[in-house]
């Protein structure tokens, strides 16, 4: 909501020093957001005159039209001007710019030769003279609103201040002069005369003709609808122009009086009002739903189709607006009406959100009905309304028919402590009812107790809390004192948030760098990634307004979004780049047709809890990895190393390593690796993952070096694995037997299937295992290699003996000729 | 080799002769002082310990003296040759270490050739500031609260006080899952987290919820539609706003240092009633830069204040949904953006930095924000 200083001036007697940003100060205090405080015309320096155009000759010999003006700017003869726009006509009241006077934007008007002619100052816009965005034309005065020669800057409201505040959704009544006003005269401590308190001069009904009748159909969605008539209203008057300029102010456009004035009062007292053209109406004006398919054509020309769940304003022939949201083209005002039924009536919020939610459509009055408007305010705006079209467009008022629901009670039971304890300060009884006083409350006291009813323009107020607010803000929150609560003795972190902060320090440590990326994806990606088409990771949730129609879908893996992000990078120019991220994916489908809705007055039933965690998919925390490039580049010390599948494996392993599980590689085929240097991970037999070099054809898809390598597995499973209490070692003291033996095997046979039968042959007395050399070549035959172990053996309670070590040696070599044809080399 | 000198040959017996023996210990250890190196050192020793060296013979010749000069020769000569034998043996460390040395320095490098290899990779500042913030509570009693991304819509709104049609739903521009009536969202806050904690552990609860949150915001230099915040809760007997402005003011001197100047504002939430923002004073400007147009300040956008999060007392309508006894307990909670915190700590302009996921950026924080 953005307002004038002066028109809060009017309102409120603020004293002369407070500048506009002094003002803002006190309603930031009191939880009024002020945004910005901007001065009308900013940069504006020098005069600006009004003039009267006395001449225009139009220039055709340019590219685009040009007039050549003579314009009266009070005494001496007329000036010449050059002016491009063509909104005015001889006779009208300009505004002029003359030389050495300097424009916002520090652009300094000079008499100047242009179009063949002198250009002895300006004829200017609003927006050549920074009071709003409106350049369709050069500002035209009402007839009369001044003489020429005046000065304009104080007609058009220049070195006015302007505040914009943003409003919260429960402080509807602030979207309005009056609302503001009033918490300006609040933060001030001065008297507020309520402009809705106004006596009424809106004169008796002239009788000439019955006003137009209304009804609600539906007294809980409007309990409140009221129409007067007014005739014979002269279309032809201009509106004055300090109603223009507040009107600019606040941020609305003048379209013509009568829109005006229901503009305005909206502005000042909060109350949206919709003016009808009398003429076009038939019968009774009514509040109702909607009829299923009903059409509507609303006045920014788009056709809606209605719901039962719209409420619509009709007459005997349909809808004919939207209820506090928008009227229907066909019953607008326009430039020929004279006879007007200007409706005002509360309407329930949530039915204008959800119409407002369905036809994605906010206005002005939408806006102040879903925030709640003042429910006695009706008949108040209305009269506003009406006497303004009297008093400035000449009509003529024919009176009122109005139906209304009793108010409802809204009184709340207060204890007067209550905002002491909250706040945690004292704050003394009469202070709690000076505070509620001031914004409107009546209080009636009870005992101990107080008996609050809230104003009517303060639906927000409903609860002891509510209240606690208003007093608490009002007494400042700036003076509550900065307290410690003593919190019970705290667990510190759980095993796995441990976990996971040494899973991201390990990587870092090798050398990879985390990122977060957008959990964003599509069936596009999962193709480059060469899943089949009953890949699980396929089936994610899809969200029903993505940001981009292009990523619908969350994420079910990581590779996806974390392969875009070593795109990025490469495409930046990074050449050797090892990323990872650890975060959650979401597998399976989530929601439902029809989803649960418990109820927020108690707990949830242990059912209904269950049935909601039901609607999720399962998001478990992924771990994945992305290798392209060296991990050491060629220098000094040597060649380069280039990453390869194998540093996938080994983050898989050293990640098990850190938390105390043992992660193992056999072989695996996932389709986005390459088919012979991929391998699953397990964890006790379990799948947890895949690591190796991706397949060539989605490194090339995602834009990637040829023999980047990934690795990707399932965190929460692996933080699940690891034992929370790790235990002591129980090693020897005695010598260690060492043996190396070198074995002949099939080709097929992978290093893992022979490792295992070595330790399955050796025994109890091997101690440890390691892989130190892989040989193809002449020396073995064709379709085999030679793997060879180093072997350490060792006994607990004692030296091993030479026929000991023998015989596990030969254990070893016994498992591995029979499960893998192995044979000593 | 040695034996009784058989032939009669009167000739003059060194090892009678002191000046003879004294000479020769001379001779020997002008030698060994003199040998420059362990090859010399060894050639000095055969000419002065050897076999045949002068003090051998002499030695050899001891015992062909009559009984009552042997005893007097033997302890001449075996005085002389332990001098020598102990002159040898200084000299040789002597030289063994100034070998050893000499190795040593033949094998110098330059120790400034670049000798990294594998440079320290890097943790995301947002995910290291979002532990240091947590370990602030940790380190007052809290736990750390954890809540799933993809929520249901009733716990992140129904439960927190925002009904259906209520402004605050599209107030924060909430991802729906398909369709837009399935009851799941992508959560557009921690608060869910508040809800879960208090369905699912026993009071007084103290937590707070680091977790990314999701709104249709486009990506600019100021906004991402997926960032980070941490939320924090408790429901306790007797808390008060003073302690929740304690609480903040203790968070904000952790992240800032003891010269922050907080400010809480009143504000607007569903989920708390009081409600509050909290701002930071730019302590880029100090607030000097209000009203002053000379002097306009970037990071305040000369308003003098940052807003840095939300908060307020749970609402007891909140603290209804999940069963808690409003009469005995109330609550206070909090919500800071993880970003603005980082932007305004570490000095981070554009928001596109933390999500591009561009090396350079993390790297250059290591593993601490």
């Amino acid at each position: 909501m953005r307002i004038s200083l002066s028109w809060l001036r009017e309102l409120v007697d603020v004293p002369d020093d407070q500048s506009g940003r002094d003002v803002a100060g006190h309603l930031i205090a009191a939880g009024l957001e002020v945004e910005t405080v901007e001065s009308v015309g900013e940069g504006l320096i020098g005069p600006i005159v009004v003039g009267e155009v006395l001449g225009i000759e139009e220039l055709t010999e340019f590219k685009k039209p040009i007039r050549w003006c003579q314009v009266d700017m009070g005494g001496g003869s007329p000036r010449g001007i050059i002016c491009g726009a063509r909104n005015f006509t001889e006779g009208d009241l300009v505004v002029v710019a003359p030389p050495g006077t300097t424009l916002p934007g520090e652009f300094t008007i000079t008499a100047r030769e242009t179009y063949g002619h002198v250009s002895d100052g300006m004829i200017c816009s609003e927006r050549e003279l920074g009071l709003g965005d409106d350049h369709g034309g050069i500002i035209v005065l009402a007839p009369g609103a001044a003489v020429p020669g005046a000065d304009a800057a104080d007609i058009l409201g220049i070195g006015d201040e302007v505040l914009d505040i943003a409003i919260t959704p429960d402080r509807g009544y602030a979207l309005s002069a009056r609302g503001i006003a009033r918490e300006v005269a609040i933060a001030y401590e001065l008297s507020f005369a309520d402009p809705a308190d106004r006596p009424e001069t809106l004169p008796a009904p002239a009788d000439e003709r019955a006003p137009a009748h209304c009804a609600s159909d539906d007294l809980d969605a409007c309990p409140l609808f009221t129409l007067r008539t007014i005739t014979g209203i002269d279309p032809s008057r201009p509106t004055p122009q300090w109603m223009v300029n507040r009107l600019r102010d606040s941020g609305m456009r003048s379209v013509s009086l009568a829109v005006d004035i229901t503009n305005y009062v909206m502005l000042e007292l909060g109350q949206p009002l919709h003016a009808f053209d009398l003429d076009t109406l038939q019968g009774t004006v009514r509040a109702g739903r909607a009829d299923p398919g009903e059409k509507l054509e609303t006045i920014d020309h788009v056709e809606r189709v209605l719901d039962v769940t719209d409420l619509t304003i009709r007459d005997d022939r349909g809808p004919i607006g939207l209820a506090g949201t928008m009227g229907g083209a066909q019953t607008e005002i326009g430039d020929a009406t004279t006879n007007i039924a200007l409706e005002a009536a509360f309407f329930a919020p949530d039915v204008v959100a959800r119409m407002g939610r369905r036809h994605k459509l906010s206005s002005e009055a939408s806006r102040r009905f879903e925030r709640g408007i003042d429910r006695a305010l009706a008949p108040i705006a209305s009269a506003r309304g009406a006497q303004l079209l009297v008093e400035l467009a000449g009509g003529t008022y024919q009176g009122m028919t109005a139906v209304e629901a009793p108010m409802p009670d809204r009184a709340i039971e207060f204890a007067p402590d209550l905002p002491a304890r909250v706040a945690g300060m004292e704050i003394p009884e009469g202070t709690t009812r000076a505070k509620l006083e001031a914004i409107g409350c009546v209080i009636e006291e009870q005992g101990n107790t107080f008996l609050v009813t809230p104003p009517t323009w303060r639906p927000d107020l409903t609860d002891p809390a509510d209240l606690v607010e208003e007093v608490v803000r009002l007494v400042g929150y700036a003076t509550l004192p900065s307290t410690l609560p003593t919190a019970p003795a705290g667990h510190g972190l759980t095993h796995a948030q441990r976990l996971r902060r040494r899973i991201g320090t390990v990587l870092a440590a090798r050398g990879l760098i985390e990122v977060l990326t957008y959990p964003f994806t599509s069936d596009a990606d999962a193709d480059s990634l060469r899943w089949a088409d009953d890949d699980p990771r396929r089936t994610s949730p899809r969200l029903a307004n993505p940001l981009s129609d292009e990523q619908p879908k969350l994420r079910a893996a990581l590779l996806p979004t974390l392969l875009a992000a070593a795109q990025r990078n490469i495409g930046r120019g990074a050449e050797d780049i090892a990323l990872f991220e650890m975060g959650s994916v979401f597998q399976g489908t989530a929601g439902s047709s029809n989803p649960p809705r418990p109820g927020v007055t108690d707990r949830p039933t242990d059912e209904q809890w269950q049935q909601l965690q039901g609607l999720l998919p399962n998001q478990p925390a992924h771990l994945a990895a992305v290798w392209c490039g060296n991990e050491i580049a060629k220098g000094w010390q040597g060649p380069a190393r280039a990453f390869t599948w194998a540093d996938a494996n080994e983050a898989a392993q050293v990640i098990g390593d850190a938390l105390g599980i043992e992660v193992t590689s056999v072989t695996g085929a996932d389709p986005s690796f390459h088919p012979g240097r991929c391998a699953q991970l397990l964890v006790g037999g379990t799948p947890i993952g895949v690591a190796g070099e991706l397949h060539p054809a989605v490194t090339e898809a995602w834009g990637l070096p040829a023999r980047a390598c990934a690795m990707e597995l399932d965190a929460s499973a692996l933080i699940t694995a690891s034992p929370e209490v790790r235990r002591a070692p129980d090693f020897s003291a005695h010598p260690v037997a060492k043996e190396d033996i070198a074995l002949v095997v099939p080709a097929t046979v992978t290093a893992a299937e022979l490792r295992q039968a070595i330790m399955d042959g050796a025994g109890e007395l091997l101690e440890d295992v390691a892989l130190f050399d892989v040989y193809t070549g002449d020396q073995v035959p064709d379709g085999h290699r030679s793997l060879a172990f180093a072997l350490r053996l060792r006994a607990r309670d004692r030296t091993l003996s030479a026929e000991e070590i023998a015989k596990a040696r030969q254990g070893a070599l016994e498992v591995a000729e029979q499960r893998c044809g192995a044979r000593l080399r | 080799m040695s034996g009784p000198n058989t032939e009669f040959d009167p000739k003059q017996v060194a090892a009678l002769n002191p000046a003879a023996i004294d000479e020769m210990v001379e001779a020997a250890a002008t030698d060994i002082a003199a040998a420059a190196d362990l090859d010399a050192l060894k050639a000095a020793k055969v000419a002065h310990a050897g076999d045949r060296a002068p003090l051998a013979l002499a030695n050899r010749e001891i015992g062909a003296l009559p009984p009552a000069a042997k005893a007097e020769a033997g302890k001449r000569v075996g005085q002389a040759r332990a001098q020598v034998k102990q002159a040898l043996e200084e000299r040789e460390v002597v030289l063994l270490r100034e070998r050893d040395e000499q190795v040593l320095r033949s094998e110098a490098v330059d120790v400034t050739l670049p000798a990294r290899r594998v440079p320290l990779g890097g943790r995301h500042p947002l995910t290291t500031l979002m532990e240091r913030m947590a370990d602030v509570f940790i380190s007052m009693g809290y736990d750390i609260a954890e809540g799933p991304e993809v929520e249901a819509e009733w716990a992140n709104f129904d439960a927190l006080n925002v009904p259906p049609d209520h402004p605050a739903r599209t107030m924060q521009d909430t991802f729906y899952v398909e369709s837009a009536e399935s009851g799941v969202v992508l959560r557009t806050q921690t608060s869910p987290i508040q809800i879960r904690a208090m369905l699912e552990r026993p009071l007084p609860i103290y937590v707070v919820a680091p977790g990314r949150v999701y709104r249709t915001d486009e990506l600019d230099a100021t906004h991402t539609p997926v960032f980070h915040q941490i939320e924090g809760l408790a429901v306790d007997e007797g808390l008060t706003m003073a302690d929740l402005k304690g609480t903040l003011d203790h968070l904000a001197t952790q992240m800032f240092g003891a010269g922050i100047v907080t400010r809480l504002r009143p504000s607007y939430f569903p989920f708390t009633e009081p409600s509050a923002e909290v701002d930071l004073e730019c302590f880029v400007c100090l607030g000097d830069s209000v009203g002053d147009p000379t002097r306009p300040c970037r990071t305040c956008g000369s308003e003098g204040w940052i807003e840095w999060g939300g908060c307020g007392m749970v609402n007891p309508r909140v603290l209804q949904a999940v069963g808690i006894d409003t009469d005995r307990y109330r609550g206070f909670a909090f919500g800071m953006g993880i970003e603005r915190t980082l932007m305004f700590r570490n000095g981070v302009t554009d928001m596109r930095d933390m999500v591009e996921g561009d090396v350079r950026f993390t790297r250059a924080f290591g593993v601490d924000a």
